[in-house]
Formats: structure tokens, sequence, C-alpha cells
């Protein structure tokens, strides 16, 4: 079934559509399907390829580094996914209701989201070794340092925006619902478990999406703040892979296996988390 | 739920208070310190620039000459207006193509686009980076092409949703009047479409202005940096940082963003509120 004006339209795709695929097919299509072609090879520039097979995911799975990275991907994904989303839920919640000045804190809490990943490293890498200088350590010392001072920046990055999100949802709360809730007599902690959490799951899936993402793809923050020091202990996935590609010859191919991997497991999580957090939604 | 006074209205405002300076305190730090001596940066970040310590504005002088900081400014501005601008249009048009014409090709396109969202950049760093060069994109110009077509996904994601809102009698009728295609694409659709454009262009331009490896990998490095690619460079190799030139280059790089958040922060909130769409 297509529409009088469907038909009038579709004779116009070189210049609706044709501009976008081109651009697509260079800037996403090609460097796909030839980085999942490269990944069974050996290389050191595209143009000398030759097919190995699997090695290169033999490899990238014996790598220590990737494994560790892995697990700093994953334990980082999972303490800031819960500290942003819990504290960024706690600041909209009291900041929907009418406190003196909340606009301006909702400006302020935002802000650090529009500066880039670069620069909030270098801002935090001054102020975390400022505070580690009283103890004569530094953010390099241990990995747990490098850690932890990456948790903090995330979280200062990200709880303002996905404030905004939730504020977003607290204010589409159906207000006769909530109305009924304590005309029944339902306690502040019943109202919150029984009645907003489960009407605000629509936000908490977008809101878990995004820092589940974000926590698997970090890259400029943890360039900045440690490059992976001490010896690529603070080093997450996706700069293990970069450093793979450009810093060791010959193991090119590697590099675009982990990052298969890598793809695999981001689109794997984010499917996961979807399917949960959606068969929890209810309607009002 | 709104418009209802907590208890203690006044004490969560102290709180809030309390919370918001210790949200700004890092910028704070960092501007005290882009007019420290060097030497003084590292050892005693906290206190202020008093005596020995205070220098002016030489980190000033010395960032923007060491990493041609205007220069990055004007290429990281270009280079994001320019994506913006390309990605707006082109994928505007793109998600309204699809929506109304909806056949084997629209759809595949479509999942095409949603696939791209989910792809980690990088997948496709070493590839995109060599095609972009064999095909001499490795200019500031030749990297809108590239933003386009790598951050295509989420802009057609947005456009379709909002197109798909606007009711076709009215495209219908202007086409009963006569008007041409891409007239009534341009004086029907895009009016209406015009808060998402502005959203997305803000979600695009948060993207392009602060991204780092994309830049990094593609552009001739000799010729064009970023802000982000230049502040990186400072760090340099094993050598040692100048902790100066680097916050005064910081402070430099963060006062335009403020600058433009107080100036478009309702456009930037919706479009924050646009981008989280259910993928």
């Amino acid at each position: 079934m297509i529409s009088m004006a469907g038909k009038a339209i579709r004779r116009w795709w070189a210049l609706f559509v044709l501009p976008t695929f081109i651009a697509f097919i260079i800037g996403f299509v090609v460097p796909f399907i030839y980085g999942v072609y490269l990944s069974f090879c050996n290389f050191t520039t595209v143009t000398d390829a030759e097919w190995v097979g699997f090695s290169n995911y033999g490899k990238a799975l014996q790598d220590k580094t990737f494994l560790h990275a892995l697990l700093f991907s994953t334990l980082l994904t999972i303490v800031t996914t819960i500290i942003i989303n819990v504290v960024a839920f706690a600041i909209a919640y009291m900041l929907t209701k009418s406190i003196r000045g909340s606009n301006l804190f909702r400006s302020v809490f935002f802000m650090p989201n529009l500066i880039g990943g670069i620069i909030l490293g270098y801002i935090w890498m001054l102020l975390l070794n400022g505070v580690l200088a009283h103890w004569e350590r530094s953010l390099t010392y241990d990995q747990k340092y490098g850690f932890w001072g990456l948790v903090i920046l995330v979280c200062w990055q990200q709880i303002g925006y996905m404030m905004i999100i939730y504020i977003a949802g607290m204010q589409s709360l159906p207000t006769d619902v909530l109305e009924a809730a304590s005309v029944d007599g339902a306690s502040g902690t019943q109202t919150m478990f029984r009645i907003i959490i489960p009407l605000m799951m629509p936000s908490i899936t977008v809101c878990s999406f995004l820092t589940i993402t974000n926590g698997f793809k970090l890259y400029d923050q943890n360039l900045a703040l440690t490059n992976g020091a001490p010896s690529r202990m603070s080093e997450g996935l996706a700069l293990n892979i970069t450093n793979t590609f450009y810093g060791r010859v010959g193991y090119e191919g590697v590099g675009q296996a982990k990052a298969v991997l890598f793809f695999i497991l981001v689109a794997i999580v984010s499917l996961l988390q979807n399917k949960l957090t959606t068969s929890k939604e209810v309607n009002a | 739920m709104n418009a209802e006074k907590p208890k203690h209205g006044l004490l969560w405002t102290i709180f809030f208070s309390m919370l918001s300076l210790a949200w700004v305190f890092p910028i704070f730090l960092v501007i005290i310190n882009s007019f420290k001596n060097k030497a003084y940066i590292s050892d005693n970040a906290f206190s202020f620039p008093t005596g020995d310590a205070m220098v002016g504005f030489d980190n000033y002088v010395r960032g923007v000459e060491t990493t041609n900081f205007f220069a990055s400014f004007g290429w990281t501005l270009l280079i994001t207006v320019g994506s913006v601008v390309l990605i707006l249009l082109c994928t505007s048009m793109c998600a309204w193509w699809i929506v109304r014409v909806n056949n084997w090709a629209a759809k595949l396109l479509y999942t095409l686009f949603l696939f791209n969202m989910i792809v980690p950049f990088q997948m496709l760093m070493f590839t995109l980076s060599w095609l972009a060069d064999r095909l001499g994109f490795n200019t500031p110009w030749g990297l809108c092409i590239v933003y386009l077509g790598f951050g295509a996904g989420l802009a057609v994601f947005i456009f379709t949703g909002v197109v798909k809102g606007i009711p076709e009698s009215l495209e219908e009728s202007a086409m009963i009047d006569g008007a041409s295609v891409p007239r009534i694409f341009f004086q029907v659709v895009v009016p209406i479409m015009k808060p998402s454009i502005i959203s997305v262009a803000i979600l695009e331009a948060m993207w392009v202005w602060n991204d780092y490896l994309l830049p990094y990998l593609t552009l001739d490095l000799n010729k064009y940096k970023t802000i982000s690619v230049a502040i990186q460079y400072l760090k340099g190799g094993y050598g040692s940082v100048d902790m100066g030139a680097m916050m005064a280059c910081l402070v430099m790089a963060i006062i335009p963003i403020i600058i433009f958040y107080v100036i478009c922060q309702k456009y930037i909130v919706k479009g924050v509120m646009a981008g989280a769409v259910k993928g």
C-alpha cells in the first residue's frame, strides 16, 4: 500500500536519499564489512591483508591485557551505571518539587556534559592528583586510583544528563494516579516503589541503556586521565583495542578481532538490558 | 506531581547549593591554576596564585603559541558547523523519504541506520581512517562527510519518529495545489520539523565539537587539529607536560562552551530529551 504522496516522493530518491546513502556507505558500511573481513587477516596496512582464519581471535582471547581491560570495563560499567542512575533519579525527584533555585541547580548539574572527554580527563587529573599529593601518591600509582578516579569523572559528567531525562519522565507522570495513592493513604516509600518507579521504567530503560553503552565505549576520559597507567592496568576495552591497533606493529589483526568481539559484547549487553528493563514497564 | 512543596524546603536549597558549588569546583580549580607558574601546579593544586606563583596571563600566551589554539578553534568550529548542517539537511530529507515511501528499500535502509547506532567506533576506526585517507577526506571538509556517514543513524532515527507523527494529508493537499516534491519538503515539512531539527543540531554539535578519536585518526594533523587533538598533543609523548599551558588551554576550551550553554540552554535540554528515545 503506497499513498499518492509516497509515489511522487519515491521518484526523488536521488535528491533525498542518495547523499546520506553515499556518505553512509563510505562512513559506515564499507569500513564495517571490511573491518569484519580484516579481523580474519594478518595485516599492517589494509592492502597487504592475508587470510589467517580465527587465529587473531585466539590471540585476542589469550591476551592478558585484553581480559584485564574487559574486567576493568565491566566493573566500571556496573559501578557507574548504579551510581549515576540512583543519584540522578534522586536529584531529579527532589528538583521536580518546588525547591527554591531548582532551575539553577539543574543547569549546574548538567553543565559537565558539554565538555569534551579529553578536557574532562585533564580537569580531573589536576584535581585528583592534587588530592592524592597529600599522601604522596598519584593517579598512576595503582590501578585502583585510576579506576575510582574514572568512576568519579564519569559520574560527574553523566549525572546531569540522566537527571534531565528523569525530570522529563517525572513531569509526565499521571497526577491522578499519584493523587489516588495519597487518598488511599499510601506511605512515601510505598508511593515510590509501587507507583513512581514502575511508571518511570521507560526513563530507567533509556538511562541505563545510555550509561551502560557509555561505560563500555569510554575512551577519551580514560586516555586523558591515566592512559592505562600503571602498566596498562587502568585500561578499558576501547583504549586497549586502540592501543593494540596503533601501539604494536603486526598486531593490527588482533586489534581488529578484539574490536569485533567488543562490538558483539556491546550489542548483546544493550539488547539484553533493553529486554530486561522493558519487560518491567507498566501502563498507568 | 509538580509544585508540591517538600518538607524542609530551605534545607534542601542549602543542600543543593553546596552540591552545586562542589559540582563547579573542578572548573574553578582549573581557572585558578591557569594563572599559576607551572612549577606550582602539580605540587600545590589547591593554593591560590599569590606571590611567586602568580604569572598572570603567561600560561595563556604560551598555550596559544604552542598549540596554535586559535587555528584549532577555527577548524573545530568549521568542522562542527559543516557537519551539523550537512547532517541536518541530508538526514531530514532521507528520513522523510524513508517514512513516506516505506517500500523494501526504505525499510532496509532504516534497519541499517538502526544497526549503525549500536556499533562502537573502535570497530571501524582502522578501516574508516584508511578509506577516508584514500578518498582524500583527510581535510575538515572531507571530515564533514565522514561525520554524516558515521553519525547518520541517530539523526535518521529521531527524524523518522517525527515524520511519522506528521499527517500526510498536509503534503497531499499541497501536492494537489501543484507544489513540487522538494518544495513540499522545504515549505511544508521542514517548518513542522523545526523543533526537532534544533534538538538534533544540539546533539550532533555536542558530539562533533568534543570528538577526539575520529578527527585524530582522519585529519592530516600537520595542517589541521581540533581543540581536543591540540590539547592531547600538549601531553605529547614521554616528555614532561607543560601544566601551565595545559590549564590555560583547558580554560580557553571550556569558556566558549559555557557561553554557548548559557545562551542556548533551553534548546540543549530539549535536545537531550529528544535523544532519549528508546532504541
